[in-house]
């Protein structure tokens, strides 16, 4: 095969119709005699409902229906957890809640009117008698004695205890020069993809046919679940997943609204809407992160890491979403990061306090990880008085050790963790980086050197370590008219897979890009698939578009040899044209072949006709890329502000398909990422209210946020996949945190302060500066 | 009550309710969807336009504030024809006209992801290169501040209006002398 555009930067093919405005998201679609829900939610976060009355919202101008949890008490099944932790107790979040609400946000009742403002007015008219209770919003005080379970029928609020051991523990303690014990916290998150959620539901009584379109990463899975969920035939519903504006993991999950518009459409006959406010959205939509680590490490005074414990209190929220049990997990089974430590130990305590759930936000666990793995290696540096680079390279696995097997129970596919160290070494200038930082510090001003050498797990991933099924589909039909269409499960939102698998087709193929058309999001078209998350689309479902069109060119090669009278083995697809390598002469065009498939006179005896392929590829193994990432920080200690001043970034997502689309990938996830480090945090009160609820109250970075991210890559193959491509969507957001709080630790390690847990607001660095009274040491 | 406006050059005549917002006025009467909605608080800029040539958030303007004025939204901004009302855009309807260089550059530089900002994003560029023809990355970091991506991390959107701001001064002379009627 030769490669014209696999590995070259190709201009998306999605982007026309969105730099137009011509594309459609859902809340793009109108269908005629469209009605528009609008949803009542709790304004406490924890509270006994009374009574709910509609009666004045019924009447209401323009409302058609109104509803309580109480009127639909049996019709549709609460939200579904596909996570399952032994003896982990119940917790399922009902479609609308019925006598206990449990969080700020939790939706009461639901509205449909003739317009979205006469909608919303009518929430105004409804009363609900709430009786308030004492909210548990401190995740460490809902596990403490004598704390009220939140759920009826716990006997507290422990969801479920997870522990998992590699390793010699004890001996690797006892053989310890020394013990480093931290506390850290990897702050609740707020995901914010600029397209809230939003869904559109039709029923057609006569076809008895449900069509929903929703904002979804995963629109298989979710019309399995909605068919569950409303007792409803699957073979009967279609879900349509139009543009998806971001998803980040929030979009990888099953909501009560995506069943409750398509419930009110069934109910009412009449097409519904329901877009998401952005309130709604930091309210009900998951949020990410949120763990405290209490960290032991056993280290030689050579700077080996012998052992790790870690215990975790994850604040699950009040009730699960999709994944939610699932995602600290991943936390434990990275533990040890990119090195080699033999002894390891994780033990996790799930929570439930009044908040919303925690889910999958970008990284799902794995940025946790690598934060905690690589505050210890900064910390081991400053115990032992060594540069943070000596630390981590002794502690490296070598290139020959893999495949290489953590004591977390994983196998790391392929790796080369020096030289992506090596090349960011180079491309910052380090040794220069420190003789400025030193030059400064004695001019008072205080810089700091971040590094972050991370390993992520991603191409998820092989059905036996997955919820619900790990594979991806895909099928190719090429046309009569020489059109090739490839089907994806991997339902992209904003990752471009039209144009990347379109250059697997082209190249494949030897046709040009433009031939290849990839359709993706449409349960009616598309074979059963799973969805776009976890760095998955290309790894997983790329590999399923590529073993189709494999499948496919074979059966061409047969045909073209049939027809020019060579060996199928001999046929080279180049250029639009399919020959035979001995002679120029022995061709035919792409077309004709493909004509001769559907046309079928001409066909190779018992050859079925036409061309079409489909494949269910199961990985065999995640893949996991790596790299380096270095930043450097100037605080600035009269006003504690953190100001980024430089980052380099090498990564390594094995082969590429398209490295501008991988460069976006990792400045965004980088940006994503310094959000987490410098800006953002979901604050709860004492009342479980959500204070930054909001885009004023909850900062995203914005431009003026950012310095120029260098980027390099070094690449290292998988042999997971045919490919050798390991993926790349959640690299940024998983290094990216580690180098930003090293930097911070360093710029501040003159004050004594080593350790500083996120967001790095200024008036947290001026305080911790003014209780040194900004005195160095 | 009765507003009147131009939109990516046409004229309309409208009865709407005084509440009713700007950006649900294009949206849900005129059928532009292009401009979206991000947070109902101007803060995300995804509902950016251009009101009389200059970028404001249509999330938190009433359509009755904007009558009377020209709009340009992310349909009007490509060009096959000279009338542009503005010289922004002709309003031609889009997906058949010359991109815009803004939306050229973000196409070449890969300035989008999900493309749900790219609108308010690409509208804040015109905007600013209308005003400052070679901005350089500070002020393009500044422009674009009050524009939130979630996905891109802006380094490719600023090279996007890097692009286009290179495009439209070397297409100056060529411009004068064709009287294209484009703003540069």
């Amino acid at each position: 095969m030769t490669t014209r555009y696999i590995g070259k930067p190709l201009k998306r093919k999605e982007d026309p119709r969105l730099i137009q405005g011509i594309g459609h998201y859902v809340d793009d679609l109108s269908l005629s005699g469209m009605h528009y829900a609008a949803f009542l939610r709790s304004p406490y976060a924890h509270a006994k409902i009374r009574s709910v009355d509609l009666s004045k919202a019924r009447h209401a101008s323009g409302v058609v229906l109104a509803l309580s949890g109480a009127d639909i008490d049996g019709a549709i099944q609460a939200v579904p957890c596909a996570a399952q932790i032994p003896d982990m107790k119940a917790a399922a979040r009902p479609v609308l809640a019925r006598d206990r609400v449990r969080f700020v946000g939790e939706a009461v009742a639901v509205v449909v009117a003739s317009d979205r403002y006469a909608a919303r007015d009518a929430l105004d008219l409804i009363e609900v008698d709430y009786e308030a209770l004492t909210p548990i919003v401190n995740p460490e005080k809902a596990i403490a004695k004598g704390a009220a379970p939140l759920h009826a029928g716990h006997k507290d609020n422990v969801a479920f205890k997870w522990e998992l051991e590699g390793g010699d523990l004890k001996a690797a303690f006892q053989s310890a020069d020394k013990v480093i014990k931290q506390r850290i916290v990897n702050q609740r998150l707020i995901p914010v993809p600029i397209e809230t959620r939003g869904v559109l539901a039709d029923y057609k009584p006569g076809e008895g046919q449900l069509t929903v379109w929703s904002s979804t990463q995963i629109p298989h899975l979710l019309r399995t679940q909605i068919a569950s969920m409303l007792n409803f035939p699957e073979t009967l519903v279609r879900v349509v997943t139009p543009e998806v504006g971001g998803g980040f993991g929030t979009k990888l999950n099953v909501y009560p609204e995506e069943a409750l518009v398509a419930y009110l459409a069934i109910q009412l006959g009449k097409p519904v809407k329901w877009i998401e406010s952005r309130r709604e959205n930091f309210q009900a939509t998951i949020h990410g992160r949120d763990q405290i680590d209490d960290l032991e490490v056993a280290i030689k005074r050579d700077g080996t890491v012998l052992g790790l414990r870690c215990r975790v209190i994850a604040d699950l929220g009040a009730y699960y979403q999709l994944l939610t049990p699932l995602i600290p997990t991943l936390t434990g089974l990275m533990m040890t990061g990119c090195y080699k430590i033999p002894a390891a130990r994780m033990e996790i305590t799930g929570v439930f306090t009044n908040k919303m759930a925690t889910d999958a936000y970008r990284g799902a666990g794995r940025p946790e990880a690598t934060y905690l793995i690589e505050r210890v290696m900064d910390l081991v540096a400053v115990e032992l008085k060594k540069d943070p680079i000596e630390v981590r390279r002794k502690n490296f696995p070598q290139p020959k050790d893999f495949p290489y097997a953590t004591p977390t129970g994983l196998i790391y596919d392929s790796g080369d963790y020096q030289k992506a160290l090596d090349v960011a070494l180079k491309v910052a200038d380090y040794k220069k980086l420190r003789q400025e930082q030193a030059k400064l510090r004695k001019e008072g001003r205080y810089t700091g050197i971040g590094i972050s050498t991370y390993v992520e797990i991603c191409g998820m991933g092989p059905s036996s370590a997955m919820p619900a099924g790990g594979w991806e589909s895909a099928t190719v039909r090429v046309e009569p008219t020489g059109g090739v269409s490839v089907m994806t499960g991997s339902s992209p939102h904003g990752q471009g897979q039209e144009t990347t698998f379109a250059q697997l087709g082209a190249d494949i193929l030897g046709i040009d890009p433009s031939q290849v058309q990839v359709v993706h999001g449409d349960t009616s078209i598309v074979p059963y698939g799973i969805g776009t998350f976890g760095s998955r689309a290309t790894a997983v479902g790329g590999t399923a578009v590529y073993k189709s069109l494999q499948k496919v060119k074979e059966k061409l090669a047969q045909i073209a040899a049939h027809l020019v009278g060579s060996d199928p083995e001999r046929m080279v697809f180049a250029d639009g044209k399919i020959s035979a390598k001995e002679s120029p002469k022995k061709s035919v065009a792409f077309g004709q072949a493909v004509s001769a498939a559907y046309v079928a006179k001409t066909l190779p005896a018992d050859m079925e006709p036409g061309l079409e392929a489909t494949t269910f590829f199961e990985p065999s193994n995640f893949t996991y890329p790596f790299g380096t990432h270095i930043c450097v920080v100037e605080i600035d200690a009269e006003t504690g502000d953190v100001k980024l001043v430089r980052y380099v970034a090498v990564d390594d997502c094995g082969n590429v398909i398209n490295p501008l689309l991988v460069e976006g990938q990792v400045q965004g996830g980088i940006v994503q990422s310094v959000g987490q480090a410098l800006l953002e945090e979901a604050v709860y009160d004492e009342q479980g209210q959500l204070i930054t609820g909001e885009l004023m109250d909850y900062a995203l970075p914005r431009a003026t946020d950012m310095c120029w991210i260098e980027t390099e890559r070094t690449v290292t193959p998988t042999p997971v996949n045919p490919m050798g491509v390991k993926g790349v969507g959640e690299a940024g957001t998983i290094a990216a945190t580690p180098a930003l709080a090293g930097a911070v630790a360093d710029a501040l390690a003159p004050f004594g302060i080593h350790h500083v847990d996120m967001p790095f607001k200024r008036e947290k660095i001026w305080h911790l500066l003014q209780k040194g009274n900004g005195r160095t040491q | 009550m009765e507003i009147q406006l131009r939109v990516n050059g046409k004229p309309y005549e409208s009865k709407v309710e005084p509440r009713l917002l700007l950006v649900h006025y294009l949206r849900d009467v005129l059928g532009l969807t292009g401009t979206h909605i991000g947070c109902e608080t101007s803060i995300c800029g995804a509902c950016t336009i251009l009101l009389d040539g200059k970028a404001v958030k249509s999330c938190t303007l009433l359509a009755v504030q904007a009558s009377g004025s020209e709009i340009t939204t992310i349909e009007g901004l490509a060009s096959n024809s000279q009338k542009g009302g503005n010289g922004i855009g002709n309003g031609s309807g889009a997906g058949n006209g010359a991109l815009h260089a803004v939306q050229e550059g973000f196409w070449e530089k890969h300035g989008l992801q999900c493309g749900y900002c790219t609108p308010g994003m690409i509208l804040t560029a015109v905007d600013l290169l209308q005003r400052n023809k070679n901005p350089n990355e500070a002020e393009i970091r500044s422009a674009l501040s009050g524009n939130l991506c979630r996905c891109t991390g802006y380094q490719h959107i600023i090279e996007a209006v890097q692009y286009a701001a290179k495009k439209m001064s070397a297409r100056k002379p060529l411009k004068m002398s064709a009287s294209s009627g484009r703003t540069p």
